[in-house]
């Protein structure tokens, strides 16, 4: 996956920052400003999560970069012109634009869904054809899918076929308001997962509102959380945020597992595995046994030819000669170097099982994970203390 | 009121100048002279006579649906621009609709005179209502975050009323379309009041022969039926992602 490839027509467009400018928002005849004197800079190529309860104001500050919501005071900076000085609908072409309820339009089919900016835009047809063709693989839908209606879709392709239309025109900003919040959890967080790994190549600047502070610490580079009456009750990076909260209100917000919390923002590769005995197919299993009394994990690995994980050896496996190319325990789940920690948690608990081979990119044994493993670092005085924000590495 | 008389005469002027034996002269048959329920021999050889009332009917439903059409839209696109304007459109078409047909085509009378002109003014007045209603509803009924989508995409009033809301709209005004057209059919064989013809013209001319009820009523039903089937068709090709989402 190379960063030219989403830009490739387009030639790579400089993701700019937004400031907000002492924006305020007033709406006529209510007492309290909906936001209330904003400040605050995302830089270029970053995720910015505004979070908050209800009537904090998130999502009119994400609507006010538009102008879907006028400014009542205050300015807001893409890179280094004011909104105000842009005609509404051109600066919202310039930006992408995916809310809740994904909002395709029923009456036209994936591709033309996708095609609407570059159309309003007036680009020709084969430019518009080979946008879609691109944007299609850049989401992962099925190119077979384009001629299909929206409601033919499962959720998730929905939630990415909103995701391409916004990207149709290359913009540097993409806005975002709880993108995945009409995902059903099972796929959230797989789509979650898609999205960040989409990000690391198009490198956008995002504006995304979400209520879930989960969400927000997985998706932020920097988190705005916001309280009511619309104002800005703490502005940093997630680590930032889980260690040191500005306030009582912030506290409260992220929650009592704030140590837990820090698991999703670390990948399997930020912790010392653990090594397994490991055994080749045909390998004599009396080899295999002598690793076991030393070793970390109580039970053998088989791995193929090419180290990939096959599965354990049962004490039925044990009792033969030879290292069975089917071992009787499956290896699942296998967890990647690059999957968040909480969710390779979550992996091992739904599995019920205490160790999990860890592999590479290329699908070869790195380590193992164990409960134990999290559960030492949880306890550590460095979970809580340790700056290591996921957010300012390179995705893998 | 002198002048609604006068029309009124004027409007009994082509029954009045029918050949008084306009359905008997041909007929020997004993079907015929026993006024029976359906005369098959007689239908055969007389139907050439139904042939331009029904042409002429069938214009005059598609040229009165197509003016009350053209202008629901213009009223309905005035309203959804300024929705202060809807309740006074409403009322309006509304108060059209309550007025009694034949009493429509004699009020006319004076002022568009006698002929097709008054048929088409009235009958599309009577239209209008239905469509103007759909129209409205159907725009109404446009997925709220389809809009949003639209505009956050730096989409205008114009490309949102035209790529979005007009299309997802077209079930609904087909819909008005359909009760409004086969409503005008049958209203429309009252436009020989207004002296536009049609098969009214046919079955006022002899009422008391069964036969020739029978055909022209059947002849008008059948109209209705196939105008129905044509928007139902429209309809299919102007929604192909209604078909789809269902399979």
């Amino acid at each position: 996956m190379s960063a030219e490839a989403p830009d490739s027509l387009d030639g790579p467009v400089e993701a700019p920052s937004v400031a907000f400018r002492r924006v305020t928002k007033r709406y006529p005849g209510a007492d309290e400003p909906a936001l209330a004197e904003l400040e605050l800079e995302v830089p270029g190529g970053e995720i910015c999560v505004f979070v908050g309860p209800s009537g904090s104001g998130k999502t009119t500050a994400m609507r006010m970069v538009n102008r879907m919501v006028e400014i009542t005071e205050g300015d807001i900076l893409v890179g280094s012109t004011s909104v105000r000085q842009r005609s509404p609908a051109q600066l919202r072409r310039e930006m992408g634009y995916v809310i809740q309820q994904i909002g395709l339009f029923p009456h036209r089919t994936v591709a033309d869904n996708i095609a609407t900016v570059p159309r309003l835009l007036g680009w020709d047809r084969k430019r518009v054809e080979a946008r879609v063709e691109e944007l299609l693989e850049l989401v992962r839908i099925d190119p077979a899918l384009r001629d299909r209606y929206p409601a033919q879709l499962s959720g998730g392709q929905q939630q990415r076929v909103g995701v391409a239309r916004a990207l149709a025109a290359n913009p540097g900003v993409m806005l975002m308001d709880e993108p995945f919040g009409a995902v059903d959890p099972s796929n959230r967080e797989r789509l979650q997962n898609e999205f960040l790994r989409l990000q690391a190549e198009v490198r956008k600047t995002i504006l995304f509102v979400t209520h879930d502070i989960d969400e927000a610490i997985k998706m932020g580079d920097r988190i705005a959380i916001l309280r009511e009456g619309g104002r800005l009750a703490q502005y940093a990076t997630p680590a930032e945020l889980l260690m040191a909260p500005a306030d009582d209100f912030v506290e409260d917000f992220v929650g009592a597992d704030r140590a837990l919390k820090r698991l999703a923002l670390m990948r399997v590769s930020d912790i010392d595995l653990w090594e397994a005995p490991l055994a080749h197919v045909g390998q004599a299993t009396s080899e295999a046994r002598a690793k076991l009394p030393e070793a970390e994990v109580p039970y053998v690995l088989v791995i193929d030819a090419e180290r990939r994980p096959l599965g354990w050896l049962s004490d039925d496996d044990l009792l033969a000669e030879t290292v069975p190319a089917k071992p009787g325990t499956s290896p699942d789940p296998v967890l990647e170097l690059d999957d968040v920690m909480r969710d390779a948690l979550s992996d091992l608990l739904q599995a019920e099982t205490r160790y999990a081979p860890v592999v590479d990119s290329e699908g070869l044994i790195a380590g193992v994970l164990s409960v134990e493993i999290i559960s030492e670092f949880l306890t550590s005085p460095e979970a809580l203390t340790e700056e290591r924000p996921a957010a300012e590495r390179p995705l893998g | 009121m002198i002048p609604v008389i006068a029309a009124t005469v004027k409007v009994m002027l082509p029954l009045a100048q029918l050949p008084s034996n306009f359905v008997h002269h041909h007929s020997t048959t004993t079907c015929v002279a026993e006024n029976r329920f359906f005369c098959a021999d007689w239908a055969a050889h007389n139907f050439d006579r139904y042939v331009d009332p029904a042409l002429k009917q069938a214009l005059l439903v598609s040229v009165s649906v197509a003016v009350g059409f053209t202008v629901a839209m213009g009223l309905a696109l005035l309203s959804h621009r300024q929705p202060k304007l809807a309740p006074t459109f409403t009322g309006l078409t509304g108060v059209l609709y309550t007025v009694p047909s034949v009493a429509f085509f004699f009020l006319l009378l004076p002022i568009t005179g006698f002929g097709t002109d008054t048929a088409v003014i009235a009958l599309s007045a009577y239209t209008l209502q239905i469509i103007y209603r759909n129209i409205v509803a159907g725009l109404a009924n446009v997925p709220e975050e389809a809009k949003d989508a639209g505009r956050g995409m730096g989409m205008s009033q114009r490309d949102l009323l035209w790529r979005v809301e007009l299309p997802l709209a077209v079930p609904e005004i087909v819909a008005g379309l359909r009760v409004a057209t086969v409503s005008t059919v049958a209203l429309a064989t009252l436009a020989f009041f207004a002296g536009a013809g049609g098969l009214g013209q046919q079955i006022y001319s002899d009422l008391t022969f069964k036969t020739n009820i029978i055909i022209a009523g059947g002849l008008a039903m059948l109209m209705a039926i196939l105008f129905d089937l044509v928007l139902l068709v429209i309809q299919r090709l102007a929604t192909p992602w209604l078909r789809a989402g269902a399979s």
